[in-house]
């Protein structure tokens, strides 16, 4: 039997400040592990933004890159050009198709001259290295020079998209044996091209330049129209959300009176910012193609909806900016003779300028990698041809950026993954540059009062 | 003359009479300029203003109404007759439309000119063919009537086109005149130039009500003629969904419903401890330099659109959890499935959540922090027990704009979730959401008629109510919660 009670003043203390008692372990081991949950979630965080990038980068950077075959192709005037006239008309009546065979001779030649050759391989199956894009290029050639026809020249064809494939690691031999687009001989060929200098993988500007291509040669399609069309839309978003936007914090900030209008409009606006985007969408294919009549996947459009979607950030930020120009500011001029409007629009809006651009350009970033409200205004239509100059270009079709970039997912060969991960390193990076000239604008110009 | 050409000269006339207007007042007082009531400026500016927005007014007023007259008065032309079986008033019209347009264009080719067109009779002209030529396809071949009010069309757009061109250009100078004419040395003009310029300032704010306005209009009033067609009772409790475009088809928003909620639900699993215990721990151990890097790092994540994350979740997610988790399982072979658009969607959601929890937490007072140390407790002690139940209320909050996000956000579920509507608990299963639906009912060509497409609609007015209803209750409760300790 043992004393409960620890009254007694001649026993040894039940606890010491020098020696921990298992309460005050457990306690400590309790805030460990508590700090310990926390460096884990921000573990995860970091892995999963670490994951994201990498794999996109992964993913994406061979698209930078592309397989090219140089040829010297004689523009045999026999098939091109029969009676010899010159007359474009008549050139033009050659289809894409009189072009291949330019181009089958050009690899006999070429094959003689350099001595390779894979046995029991047909000059037909070595031309379906080319690209499809390949003899329409050299067609567009001929119709813009149509008086070389005759001369050999040396052209730098596109290799299809296995063969590209396979210096990217996407096909290999035994892929090939099992893909009817492409032949293990084939794929030996282009590595005797290689050797002989024929072909080449190399930086690839064109997937910058050039419009959409088909479904089948992933080789050619570029995002030119899509990085066209997403500059046009954020042209027109700039034009509209940033007049309106400041004129709009204005009034809200520096003219009105306190009563239920403002209070509806106010939280009208945090309710926007709310909104989900694809609702935006549906306004905008109500509204401004069935209502207006306005036509599908037009920059307009596009930049319209965005402009909507804009607005809340702008005039949050322009908000925020104008409360931070102290009321001296305002004093001063009120009491040198100003109205009110002159103290808003000679002192306190330049003073607020740059927070005012800051939040601009963070709108837009925003706006530039919206997709979902896109797809419903008709933006995933299929477009090769390049919008025109504005004003009439904003009603031209046009693609996005985002857009672009599902569309290829949905397509099939894989090759577009690739392109639509290296699309989407096109995309951060513009994002990447507006949000460091928004810092930079915020560093240099910001001031504290 | 065209819209901008018109814009750009009623642009012209007021720059002009901005100059003459501030000449004007100058010369008014023999260029003492002190004795004006305003600075030189602002007299033009009057004049610029009455000559510019009275005209571009009525301009795009004009733009909105004049197809809609025209359209009344040619659809008169067009007998029960000339529509074809299958076929509606409004699909004519919009042959009339085309035809007239490729009319115009016709003409602008030199194909044919203005007096040969009034001689073609579309009873022995092959019009299609002719359409054909300068690149206008039309569906059928044309008929007698339909042609006469394509012609009809043609030409009383253009009258108006002209109308609206001398009406603008004469608004403007008439404006640009009576501005002139009222200058004088005591004209209040800067006083008549501030009021425009603060209605325009006013006219700017409304546009967000316009939106919402807009929003809720178009939404309504395209689900009531949903619900015309199709029962609201059966778009409500129907328990499948399975358009066809013949006709026939369930549309039961529940399988919908269910995707999002179960796709939403793993999100916020995902998101919410992680973002909570980043935000926590941000704000109560990091040092400085950790948060100097941790914070804006986190923030990236915020800032990447939503399209790069569809992509992870298609490319590296999916089958990621397919080939380790669900295959070997047995639960599933598809690389679109719930779990990863909400892993993915719980990814995107992180920075939301610990950014709003950070805010809530920074916003819990120091006093309450250093009464719960000076009571011996440990910091998680204190972060557990005392600054939690604090910022319950703000974190609440937080969760449910969380949670609205996850429900309205598309991308990630139209690249992750799949498109099969199911009720099914399997994680691993493709289903799909209410926003993946609303795509893919609209994209493409759509024609405005059939319950199909117009279910969209009736989708959208019900993601935007939930939405809605989460953001108020949100903003409600955070607002709440702020007053406490302010």
């Amino acid at each position: 039997m043992t004393d409960a009670t620890s009254g007694s003043a001649m026993g040894k203390p039940k606890s010491s400040l020098l020696v921990q008692d298992d309460r005050t372990k457990r306690r400590n081991a309790a805030e460990a592990r508590f700090r310990g949950y926390g460096v884990v979630a921000i573990t995860i965080a970091m892995l999963a933004l670490v994951g994201l990038l990498s794999s996109i980068l992964y993913n994406g950077s061979s698209a930078f890159r592309q397989t090219f075959i140089t040829l010297d192709v004689y523009l045999d005037p026999a098939k091109l050009d029969k009676d010899g006239s010159g007359d474009l008309a008549k050139i033009a009546k050659v289809t894409t198709f009189g072009y291949a065979p330019l181009i089958k001779k050009s690899f006999e030649v070429e094959f003689e001259k350099q001595g390779i050759g894979v046995e029991g391989m047909k000059p037909k199956d070595a031309a379906k290295m080319i690209s499809k894009e390949g003899p329409a290029e050299l067609r567009r050639f001929v119709l813009a020079n149509p008086d070389q026809i005759g001369e050999t020249l040396s052209f730098e064809f596109l290799a299809s998209g296995r063969i590209d494939g396979y210096y990217k690691g996407r096909v290999t031999m035994e892929s090939a044996e099992i893909d009817k687009n492409v032949s293990p001989e084939q794929l030996q060929l282009a590595d005797q091209m290689k050797d002989a200098g024929v072909l080449e993988t190399k930086w690839n500007w064109g997937f910058l330049t050039r419009a959409d291509a088909s479904e089948n040669r992933p080789e050619a399609a570029g995002l030119g129209v899509a990085i066209l069309g997403s500059f046009y839309m954020m042209m027109v978003v700039l034009c509209l959300s940033l007049p309106i936007g400041v004129a709009a914090s204005i009034y809200l900030e520096e003219f009105a009176p306190k009563n239920w209008i403002t209070d509806v409009i106010e939280v009208n606006i945090s309710n926007l910012a709310a909104v989900p985007s694809i609702v935006f969408g549906i306004l905008g294919l109500a509204i401004f193609i069935n209502f207006a009549g306005l036509p599908q996947s037009a920059p307009i459009v596009g930049g319209l909806v965005l402009t909507l979607m804009t607005l809340p950030t702008i005039i949050i930020a322009t908000r925020a900016s104008l409360k931070a120009v102290p009321p001296s500011i305002r004093d001063a001029a009120l009491g040198v003779g100003a109205s009110k409007m002159q103290s808003v629009f000679h002192h306190v809006l330049p003073l607020a300028a740059p927070g005012i651009l800051t939040g601009t350009i963070i709108g837009l970033a925003q706006a530039l990698g919206e997709t979902a409200p896109l797809l419903l205004i008709g933006m995933v239509a299929f477009v090769r041809e390049f919008p025109s100059a504005p004003p009439e270009g904003f009603f031209d079709p046009a693609a996005a950026l985002p857009v672009q970039v599902y569309n290829w997912t949905q397509r099939a060969d894989p090759a577009f993954v690739e392109r639509a991960s290296g699309a989407i390193i096109v995309l951060l990076v513009f994002l990447l540059f507006m949000n460091a000239v928004a810092i930079i604008l915020r560093r240099r110009f910001e001031r504290r009062w | 003359m065209s819209v901008g050409l018109v814009f750009l000269v009623v642009i012209a006339i007021a720059i002009v009479g901005f100059f003459i207007g501030r000449k004007r007042a100058v010369l008014s007082v023999d260029g003492d300029v002190r004795k004006l009531h305003s600075l030189p400026s602002y007299y033009g500016q009057t004049v610029f203003i009455f000559s510019a927005v009275p005209a571009l007014l009525v301009t795009l007023a004009w733009l909105l109404l004049q197809p809609l007259y025209v359209e009344n008065q040619v659809s008169a032309k067009i007998l029960p007759g000339d529509i074809v079986e299958g076929s509606s008033l409004e699909l004519v019209m919009a042959d009339v439309r085309r035809i007239s347009s490729g009319l115009d264009s016709l003409v602008a080719s030199g194909n044919v000119d203005e007096d040969g067109l009034k001689l073609i009779n579309a009873a022995d002209t092959d019009v299609r063919a002719l359409l054909g030529e300068v690149g206008v396809a039309v569906a059928s071949d044309v008929q007698a009537n339909v042609f006469t009010a394509s012609m009809e069309y043609r030409a009383k757009t253009a009258m108006l086109k002209t109308a609206m061109a001398v009406v603008a250009v004469v608004l403007s100078l008439l404006g640009a005149l009576i501005a002139l004419s009222r200058i004088h040395p005591e004209y209040r003009a800067r006083n008549v130039s501030e009021l425009a310029i603060k209605s325009l300032l006013i006219l700017s704010s409304m546009v967000a009500i316009l939106t919402t306005v807009g929003i809720i209009f178009s939404l309504l009033f395209e689900t009531s003629n949903f619900f015309r067609m199709y029962p609201a009772k059966d778009f409500f409790f129907n328990l499948t969904w399975n358009p066809q475009f013949t006709g026939g088809s369930d549309l039961g928003i529940l399988p919908l419903l269910w995707g999002t909620l179960y796709v939403s639900f793993f999100a916020l699993i995902f998101a919410v401890p992680i973002g909570l215990l980043v935000a926590i721990y941000l704000s109560e151990y990091a040092s400085r330099r950790v948060r100097a890097i941790v914070k804006p790092a986190v923030e990236i994540l915020a800032g990447i659109p939503t399209i790069v994350y569809g992509l992870f979740a298609l490319i590296t997610i999916g089958p990621m959890l397919r080939d380790y988790f669900a295959q070997p399982l047995g639960l599933g072979a598809s690389s679109s499935s719930v779990l990863t658009a909400g892993v993915v969607m719980g990814i995107m959601l992180i920075p939301f959540v610990s950014s709003l929890s950070d805010d809530v937490i920074n916003a819990v007072p120091q006093a309450m922090r250093d009464g719960s140390y000076g009571l011996g407790a440990t910091q998680s002690e204190t972060v557990r027990q005392v600054i939690l139940p604090a910022a319950l209320p703000g974190i609440v909050g937080a969760i449910l704009l969380a949670a609205s996000r996850a429900i309205g956000e598309t991308m990630i579920v139209v690249m992750g979730a799949g498109a099969a509507a199911k009720l099914s608990l399997n994680p691993f299963e493709a289903m799909t959401t209410i926003t993946v639906k609303i795509v893919s009912q609209l994209t493409g060509d759509t024609e405005f008629a059939s319950p199909e497409t117009l279910v969209a609609f009736a989708l959208g007015l019900s993601l935007f109510v939930v939405t809605l209803g989460l953001n108020v209750l949100a903003l409600y409760i955070v607002r709440k919660y702020r007053e406490q300790y302010e």
